[in-house]
């Protein structure tokens, strides 16, 4: 999910494209989609890079220091890439960084249980600078599917340095950055390049002699070109921006670049043969590389992931277990919350208590006690008691089946419905990323490759409530529907319509997909290839440790920080006369009419509109509004809050507006400023915030309006 | 020789290598970046449960591919 300070806090708005460091002392890490470049990349900086076993987690570019010889020196973590040919944003964020940036070297990842894919990347870099290193990661994987590999047979064969390398257990790393520091001192020898058919050797020879003068040294000769070969409009913008002039423009690279293309075209070669040529010629170079250096003893040890795959893909079991795990995991969620989100209550309340005493007793004026106790106190003491306990079960939860791999089979299993949609299976990775921020999710919504798609996904995100929200859901739920329930249904039941509430929103996510692929964003799905990485034990220890600190505490930590001057925002509003009625009044009765026929009232739009900057509010904002009306009961549990809320008139049809609205309302800030970011058209952000709002209030009103035509409401 | 067929077309547990591949779209690139260049050979795994897309073994990775990308895939089976 990449839900990290970095990716959810402010930082999700401000990315850019790697940075050049002075004096060439930065060393890339390039490598294709989940072979565990962010595991070396945090094994060797000792930084907390999300890590997750699914394809396109590292939509972003990280940066740290790590030490080589004594000196420091950046590491750059690269977007994942198949190849460098540019064919998708993040190729070309590498690429261009690989080019252009003057990185010192280059550590090209690959996966020891598919290396000839990995080695066509380590090649195509290989062409562009002689400073590489090959890291192959996941040994140990490989040793349990009785592949065995002669590192040294691939290091002559390739004539860069290779290291095998476990990161998740740590090893091999040292060894790694003892050969980067060699790569970094001298690039050593030339390594062989990599022979294309003969007419399109004959074209680069004629165009070599022309070109090279042209570089200056800066960029390798027989690289550059191929590219002109193929001519990539895209390339040659960057190139002659990085040249300081078209180099085609050059008499003597024109007249040169005029006869191979004539050459080419003689020989039956157009754009896309001469890249097909390109690309096998490199696949079958990878092919020799591996060539009796990498042995499969035990050719059925796979069958371990396929077996499994069989029960969480098969056609009868891949949406039930799907469905189930949900359930499963809502269920440990609630349940295992209840207790201690009470006794946090409790304890909370006990705490108001003797603050309020405390300031009392040093003869505080009464607004002061007042503005910290009733205001700031315990819209706190709501977010931490009501979100910390879910919080602190759910995320470890979901992180033990995003490392376990179970991410992608979901967007497997579900591709079929987004493609009925028009949209791409990969929305599936971002709304799971949405269920723990919505901002997290749309910056992730990057790993779709066409723009359509992705805005599409951008747009509907929104659908999938994020943490923040998962609190006010259940919390309604268990007030108002399961109440009643006693036994094994009392526990079940929240858990069950927890999920159908998320069914709904995916549905919601379907539907919308699908009307926007049908009027404002129309087109034809694109091609679609999505990985299903081989299953991985979680690693349980790190998870729970890493979920708690990272995700939970960092979440908790941004929730609480909003909320503490909402409440004295809050508090103000509902303190402040004028005219003989407070401010919050005044504001709840000015949206009371429209509320109402959203089946809510003034004080819950009010909250939902103040709950902009984080949705852990909205709650806290009811309960206070409320409260300042005069029943001041002690809210030390969910049953006295449930008797508040009566008390100001909320029925059934209240708290399913309320959730309902919860579910389908405008995303929040940092949301709404990273789709800014990410679509950089206000427009769309426009769009995204609208969407979800105009959907909300018509489930809404509708709703409102059959009830009470049936005499329900 | 085997006569050929689309990819899409393969079996569950069936294998075959690739011949060409016939679209001339972004795919096409795509399909060479994951390793399917002609001379590949590919298994498919299994189908997912609403029957597409369909998971195929290519040079030791599972990738999953959609039955109007893989129809493009020219193989011949083993």
């Amino acid at each position: 999910m990449g839900l990290t300070a970095g990716s959810t806090g402010l930082n999700a708005v401000d990315r850019e494209k790697p940075k050049e460091e002075p004096g060439g002392r930065a060393v890339a890490l390039a490598g294709n989609p989940n072979v565990g470049k962010s595991t070396v990349f945090n094994a060797l900086t000792g930084m907390n890079q999300h890590t997750g076993n699914w394809p396109g987690k590292t939509v972003a570019v990280a940066r740290g220091r790590i030490q080589l010889e004594g000196e420091s020196c950046q590491l750059v973590d690269l977007p994942g890439t198949y190849s460098l040919m540019a064919h998708s944003a993040e190729e070309e964020v590498a690429r261009d960084f690989i080019c252009f940036s003057g990185a010192g070297a280059v550590v090209v990842v690959c996966d020891a249980t598919c290396l000839e894919r990995g080695l066509g990347l380590a090649l195509q870099t290989q062409e562009i600078t002689p400073r590489m290193a090959v890291c192959i990661n996941l040994m140990d994987e490989a040793a349990k599917k009785g592949i065995e590999l002669d590192l040294a047979l691939l290091e002559k064969r390739l004539g860069a340095p290779v290291t095998g390398a476990s990161a998740r257990q740590g090893r091999g790393l040292d060894a790694l950055m003892d050969r980067v520091a060699g790569v970094l001192g001298d690039g050593g020898p030339e390594p062989e390049p990599v022979r294309y058919p003969p007419a399109v050797e004959k074209a680069l020879d004629l165009l070599l002699p022309a070109v090279a003068p042209a570089l200056k040294g800066k960029l390798s000769p027989r690289w550059v070109c191929l590219r002109l070969l193929e001519g990539d409009p895209v390339l040659m913008g960057t190139l002659e921006g990085f040249l300081g002039g078209d180099i085609r423009r050059e008499a003597q690279v024109a007249l040169a670049l005029e006869q191979a293309g004539a050459l080419l075209r003689r020989e039956g070669f157009d754009r896309d043969t001469l890249e097909d040529a390109v690309a096998k010629a490199l696949m079958q170079r990878a092919e020799e590389v591996c060539r009796g250096a990498v042995t499969c003893r035990d050719e059925g040890a796979a069958e371990h992931s396929r077996r499994l795959d069989r029960i969480l893909t098969g056609k009868w079991t891949g949406i039930p277990v799907m469905l189930l795990l949900l359930a499963v995991v809502f269920w440990l969620t609630i349940t295992g919350a209840n207790y201690p989100s009470q006794l946090l209550t409790a304890a909370f309340a006990w705490i108001e208590g003797r603050l309020a005493e405390f300031f009392v007793w040093i003869q505080a004026p009464e607004w002061l006690s007042g503005a910290l106790v009733e205001g700031v106190w315990r819209v706190l003491a709501w977010v931490v008691a009501v979100m910390l306990p879910p919080m602190a079960i759910f995320f470890p939860l979901f992180t033990l089946l995003e490392d376990f791999g179970y991410l992608p089979r979901v967007a497997f299993n579900l591709d079929h419905c987004f493609r009925r949609a028009d949209a791409c299976g990969k929305q599936a990775l971002t709304m799971a990323m949405g269920f723990g921020c919505n901002a997290a999710g749309v910056a992730g919504c990057r790993i779709i490759d066409s723009p359509r798609e992705r805005l599409i996904a951008i747009l509907t995100n929104n659908f999938v409530p994020c943490n923040g929200r998962f609190p006010t859901l259940i919390a309604i739920l268990t007030m108002f529907f399961t109440a009643g329930a006693v036994g094994v249904w009392a526990s079940v039941a929240p858990a069950l319509l927890l999920t159908a509430v998320i069914l709904l929103g995916v549905a919601m996510t379907f539907w919308m997909s699908r009307l926007l692929s049908r009027t404002v964003l129309r087109g034809v799905p694109s091609s679609f290839t999505l990985e299903l990485p081989p299953y991985r034990r979680p690693q349980i220890g790190k998870v729970l440790v890493r979920s708690v600190l990272d995700r939970t505490l960092f979440v908790l930590g941004r929730a609480a920080a909003v909320a503490a001057p909402a409440g004295l925002v809050i508090w103000i509003m509902a303190n402040t006369r004028v005219g003989g009625e407070t401010l919050l009044a005044l504001c709840a009765a000015f949206l009371d009419p429209f509320a109402r026929w959203l089946g809510m009232d003034g004080v819950i739009l009010l909250a939902f509109i103040l709950g902009f900057p984080a949705n852990e509010i909205v709650v806290p904002i009811i309960i206070m509004a409320y409260l300042s009306a005069g029943s001041l009961a002690e809210l030390e549990s969910l049953a006295q809050l449930r008797e508040l809320l009566k008390a100001n008139g909320w029925t059934w049809l209240t708290a399913v507006c309320t959730l309902l609205f919860s579910l389908l309302h405008w995303p929040c800030s940092t949301t709404c400023l990273t789709i800014r970011k990410e679509t950089g058209s206000a427009g769309w952000t426009a769009a995204a915030f609208l969407l979800p709002t105009a959907v909300g209030m018509t489930v809404c009103f509708l709703l409102t309006l059959t009830a009470r035509l049936l005499g329900l409401g | 020789m085997n006569r050929s067929i689309s990819l899409n077309t393969l079996q569950e547990g069936q294998s075959a290598r690739v011949e060409r591949i016939a679209s001339r779209s972004a795919m096409r690139r795509r399909l060479q970046d994951i390793g399917l260049t002609s001379g590949t050979a590919v298994t498919c795994l299994g189908r997912s449960p609403f029957g597409d897309p369909a998971a195929f073994c290519i040079r030791g990775a599972v990738i999953a591919l959609r039955d109007e990308d893989s129809r493009d895939v020219i193989v011949s089976p083993s």
